[in-house]
């Protein structure tokens, strides 16, 4: 398959990207292409024009803002999980960073361009909502943040307008002895993952966060559970109940994302 | 010199340019004036065309089965009783029979321009109830897909024997449902074509990357009305086959119909999306096998029922029935017992046709058999390698016709087990396994064993009577004026380093250097007829093709080289690349450059035939030389996640004389990655409307290199006594066993808690369920 006939334009600047945002509907925005690329190819979008953000300085910045580290959108993974950016996570960043897909789509994929994506399955929507991030979004009148957990509005699907553009991501910066666990299961090396558990305990500032990703639409946020907070193992018979809870009633999914959370608190706590 | 002859690992010739990527494939050829070709596919499973719809401004531009004038459908018959072959348009007439079936072909200067006209095409069809799944295709109210059928049968094989005695005799009885889902066999380059006519030559060329040039040639001859001398058929590099380029495509016969028509050159290059869901499967077996059995371990007999959903169409030249028709014959495999019958049923479904794959119907017989085994061993509470031992064809039966007529012609399969049960040390294995692992994982150990028919020739295919009968295979040897050989061979490579092995025979035979010979293979306009590179036969076949053509020109040799010495012919000899004489040698240059440049300084009895010729090969008995293995290994089982770990995987093949051992090593290990994904990764599902449901690489999940196991080979060399130097076909044999015997160790690891599986690939889901429906069954 090849694509549609699209046409493509590479600012320079912010605002001449929103600009053409604005004034032509149906644009699509291209960063690393990991996953627009294919989508155009099997011709699931038909964009009239694609921009391309990545020849925009600030998108690929990483500054330091006090409690939080900023993200440009186009700053790719290998980036982070080479070290390249800044980290205020401990390495928990470029931890995850190192465990999406391959190399080669790392060294290209962004992670504006993956939250922006909304594939449920995606390392970094569920890793930063574990986190606590904040999306930073902007049109040609204003820029917003929007807490990570309202981002996604469904599978593929975000709260990012048509005229609109994510523009970066807010990672709180952790505690010294925060810790984290992280657990993947995937069929295959650099597979999307079937499904994903995190778990983020930080006592000095009150987070006791699992997360489970690799859903049918949002990740699944567990707050305050009791053995993060407790410092033990997980009731696994809980969990279940709380994913259940969550609208999850197939006993395969329940069971492996469960177990994906199980092993992350394992992780964190160990 | 470096002996470079058989037995000797030389390095391929043809990695230089594959790893640099220079290899040409159909994809790197460009003319002037190409245009290229997109097709429209059928958006439904089973349908009627009531229209197609073509604006007017795209006439010339797309054609359908209306417009292709003279064309014949394609048509595989066999010669077996009661077959049915189906008639496939090249462009569907009258009806659809799968997704993705060729409606139309559109051209246009680029790929992506002749993508746009397709999306404007609308076909106006009228949708029937589709047959979507093999056994439901046999009852007697399903959906007919080739109404003159009747059924949905293109054949029903049998092996006809009497069970009575073993069920009678049996202490123990275990029945199993088997199943092996549908896959695709995707190489690394997908299938292509270039077309162009020539008219000077008046005569179509048809660039396509296929196993079998030569039966391109004649399929297409048939179906465009072409006489032979008027195509030419040229497989470039072709980037791996596994039997999806071992068929003649639909997508060559509208190319060379549109070079033909159009006077420019058309291209069309299949794209992953087209290989995943519209082109030719493999593998989809069901059985309902049963075992008998003593107490003490005697296999007593073997019953089954299979049924190989064969898809839409039969395809050319293997036909509908090879798949199907292999299953009953294979079955008993390496073991020996009393009593067998066996019913196949090959059902047409509205999915797309399916094709011979790698180890062709024994990777599923492997599995049924195998997991029927260690079911029966574990029913009697036996090691499971014990109770094969027990059954195994002993050594001092060889050659051995077993109860389904096949002619096993040489072997030690015992101590093939036994050196793979010792090389995994199970015995160690089964101490761990007590213990479990640290991580709470279990571990199970398992064990398969096959053996493979391969270059089986004449009489195997007449009484299968398929439009493709290998006969004698030819190979032709030039020696060049400067002593160097071209040699022309008509099977293809699609990776099994021809250019590699082919030049070691030459190398055996008459001490050329490897580097000196060139193999000119495949082209219709320059080799010899072959029916191509299928069946792991092109190692034994050509290979004993060119030792006997090498050998025919070495008394011609002789006379020459006798001359220039100045000798009586009966005082030389042929050794090292040169004429010898006591105490004094003329080389193969020397004669070659005689022979062409000096020709003054030949004798009078010089051959007038010269240094060339052609000469054909067959086995001493056609029916086959069998490889053998056993696989053995140890995995992991992750009962929480149903996730797998190979642990340790074990190899121990014989496939007679290796010519090129490591070259052999290579084709077991991409073998073993094949059978890999058969266990536990590869599936193409399909909704209840005939859709399938991976359309890319991230739902169709082949194993990459972190997934195969850096597995152990040892090999035992017993020589074919069929075949010239004790060859035996190997090519296959790797991607036969690994189903198996995962999928053994796997239920080895689920036996205490009482979970089976007996359906591959063993995927999480597949995996939970069992251990789920064990512990519901085992709480109720």
């Amino acid at each position: 398959m090849k694509p549609a006939r699209f046409d493509y334009m590479a600012p320079s600047t912010l605002s001449e990207a929103l600009g053409l945002l604005e004034s032509v509907p149906g644009a699509k925005v291209i960063a690393g292409g990991q996953s627009l690329g294919p989508m155009l190819n099997l011709r699931l979008v038909q964009p009239q024009l694609i921009v391309d953000i990545s020849r925009i300085p600030e998108m690929s910045a990483v500054e330091d803002d006090g409690d939080c580290t900023v993200y440009g959108a186009c700053v790719t993974h290998a980036a982070i999980e080479d070290g390249r950016a800044a980290d205020g996570t401990g390495g928990v960043l470029a931890r995850v960073a190192s465990g999406i897909a391959y190399r080669a789509v790392r060294t290209r994929g962004t992670i504006g361009g993956s939250l922006a994506h909304a594939d449920p399955a995606a390392d970094w929507l569920s890793a930063l909502t574990a986190l606590g991030a904040e999306i930073t979004a902007a049109d040609g009148k204003q820029e917003r943040r929007i807490p990570i957990e309202a981002l996604m509005t469904g599978v593929f699907e975000t709260a990012i307008g048509s005229a609109e553009l994510l523009t970066g991501v807010r990672v709180p910066k952790l505690s010294a002895n925060a810790r984290f666990g992280y657990y993947k299961i995937c069929r295959k090396t650099g597979e999307f993952a079937e499904a994903i558990g995190v778990a983020l305990q930080d006592p000095e500032r009150g987070r006791y966060r699992g997360v489970v990703g690799a859903t049918e639409g949002s990740p699944i946020v567990l707050d305050d559970l009791p053995s993060l907070k407790a410092g033990t193992e997980a009731d696994p018979g809980e969990l279940r109940e709380r994913l259940k809870g969550h609208g999850m009633d197939d006993p395969y999914e329940i069971q492996l994302h469960a177990v994906a959370l199980e092993r992350a608190i394992q992780e964190a706590l160990a | 010199m470096q002996k470079q002859g058989i037995g000797k690992s030389v390095p391929r010739k043809e990695d230089d340019r594959y790893l640099r990527g220079k290899g040409q494939f159909v994809g790197d050829i460009r003319l002037d004036g190409m245009v290229e070709a997109a097709f429209v596919r059928s958006p439904l499973a089973h349908a009627r065309i009531k229209a197609i719809d073509i604006p007017e401004r795209l006439r010339g531009q797309v054609y359908t089965m209306d417009d292709l004038e003279g064309v014949k459908p394609i048509v595989a018959s066999s010669a077996l009783p009661g077959y049915k072959p189906s008639r496939q348009w090249p462009l569907a007439r009258g009806k659809v029979r799968q997704v993705g079936e060729l409606i139309a072909v559109c051209i246009a200067p680029t790929r992506a321009q002749a993508e746009d006209i397709a999306a404007e095409i609308e076909v106006d069809l009228e949708e029937l109830p589709a047959v979507v799944d093999m056994l439901k295709g046999r009852q007697p109210d399903a959906p007919l897909l080739h109404e003159e059928f009747g059924d949905n049968l293109y054949l029903v094989s049998s092996v006809a024997g009497d069970i009575a005695p073993a069920a009678k005799r049996a202490d123990v009885t275990v029945t199993r449902e088997i199943r092996t889902a549908r896959q695709c066999m995707a190489p690394m380059e997908g299938r292509g074509v270039v077309a162009e006519w020539h008219e000077r030559l008046g005569q179509l060329t048809l660039w396509t990357s296929t196993q079998m040039p030569h039966i391109v040639r004649n399929g297409l001859c048939d179906v465009l009305g072409l006489e032979q001398r008027q195509v030419r058929v040229v497989p470039p590099d072709v980037g791996g086959g596994f039997g999806y380029k071992g068929i003649l495509l639909p997508e060559e016969i509208c190319l060379g119909w549109l070079a033909m028509h159009l006077g420019k050159p058309v291209r069309w290059l299949e794209d992953r999306r087209e290989h995943l869901t519209a082109n030719a499967n493999c593998r989809e077996h069901h059985y309902v096998i049963t075992g008998y059995a003593t107490r003490d371990g005697k296999l007593l007999g073997v019953e089954a029922e299979a049924s190989v959903d064969s898809g839409a169409y039969s395809i050319y030249p293997f036909s509908a029935c090879l798949e199907a028709g292999q299953v009953a014959t294979n079955l008993p495999a390496v073991y020996d017992f009393e009593s067998y019958r066996a019913d196949a049923y090959a059902v047409a479904t509205n999915k797309p046709p399916i094709l011979p794959y790698r180890g062709v119907a024994r990777t599923g017989v492997c599995f049924a058999i195998e997991l029927l085994v260690d079911a029966l061993a574990r029913e009697i509470g036996m090691e499971p390698h014990e109770f094969r031992q027990r059954n195994l064809v002993r050594p001092e039966q060889m050659p051995f016709e077993n109860i389904a007529k096949k002619y096993l012609d040489s072997g030690d399969y015992p101590t093939c087990l036994e050196k793979a049960v010792k090389s995994l040390d199970i015995e160690t294995w089964r101490k761990r396994q007590k213990e479990g692992l640290p991580d709470g994982r279990r571990i199970g150990i398992g064990v398969a064993m096959y053996c493979e028919q391969a270059a089986h020739g004449t009489s195997v295919y007449a009484a299968w009577g398929v439009p493709m009968i290998p006969g004698f295979e030819q190979a032709g040897v030039r020696i060049t004026p400067d002593g160097g050989v071209e040699l022309r061979v008509g099977s293809h490579s699609h990776g099994q380093s021809h250019e590699t092995t082919f030049a070691q025979i030459v190398n055996e035979m008459l001490g050329v250097p490897v580097d000196r010979v060139n193999l000119v293979h495949g082209d219709t306009e320059y080799t010899p007829y072959s029916t191509g590179t299928w069946g792991s036969r092109v190692m034994v076949m050509a290979g004993g093709a060119i030792a006997a053509a090498c050998e025919e020109l070495i008394p011609r040799i002789l006379v020459i080289g006798a001359h220039l010495l100045q000798v009586p012919v009966g005082k030389v000899r042929f050794e090292d690349g040169a004429v010898v004489a006591d105490g004094s040698r003329v080389t193969l240059s020397e004669v070659a450059h005689v022979w062409y440049l000096a020709p003054q300084n030949l004798p009078d009895n010089a051959d007038d035939r010269g240094l060339e010729t052609t000469k054909g090969y067959k086995l001493k008995r056609d029916t086959g030389t069998f490889s053998y293995a056993t696989h053995a290994v140890a995995v992991a089982v992750d009962c929480q996640t149903g996730m797998l770990e190979v642990l340790d995987y074990v190899i121990v093949e014989d496939g007679g004389t290796l010519v090129n051992p490591m070259v052999v090593d290579g084709q077991i290990l991409g073998g073993l990655a094949q059978g890999i994904g058969t266990a536990i990764y590869e599936e193409m599902p399909f909704d209840g409307q005939g859709q399938p449901l991976a359309s890319t690489f991230s739902d169709y999940i082949v194993p990459g290199p972190t997934e195969v196991p850096d597995a152990r080979i040892e090999h035992m060399e017993t020589p074919s006594p069929l075949s010239r130097f004790g060859i035996k076909g190997v090519g296959e044999g790797g991607a036969i066993a690994p189903p198996a015997a995962i999928v053994n160790a796997v239920n080895d690891a689920l036996a205490p808690l009482g979970a089976e599986i007996t359906e591959s690939p063993v995927t999480p889901r597949r995996l939970l369920s069992a251990i789920a429906a064990a512990q519901d069954g085992a709480g109720s």
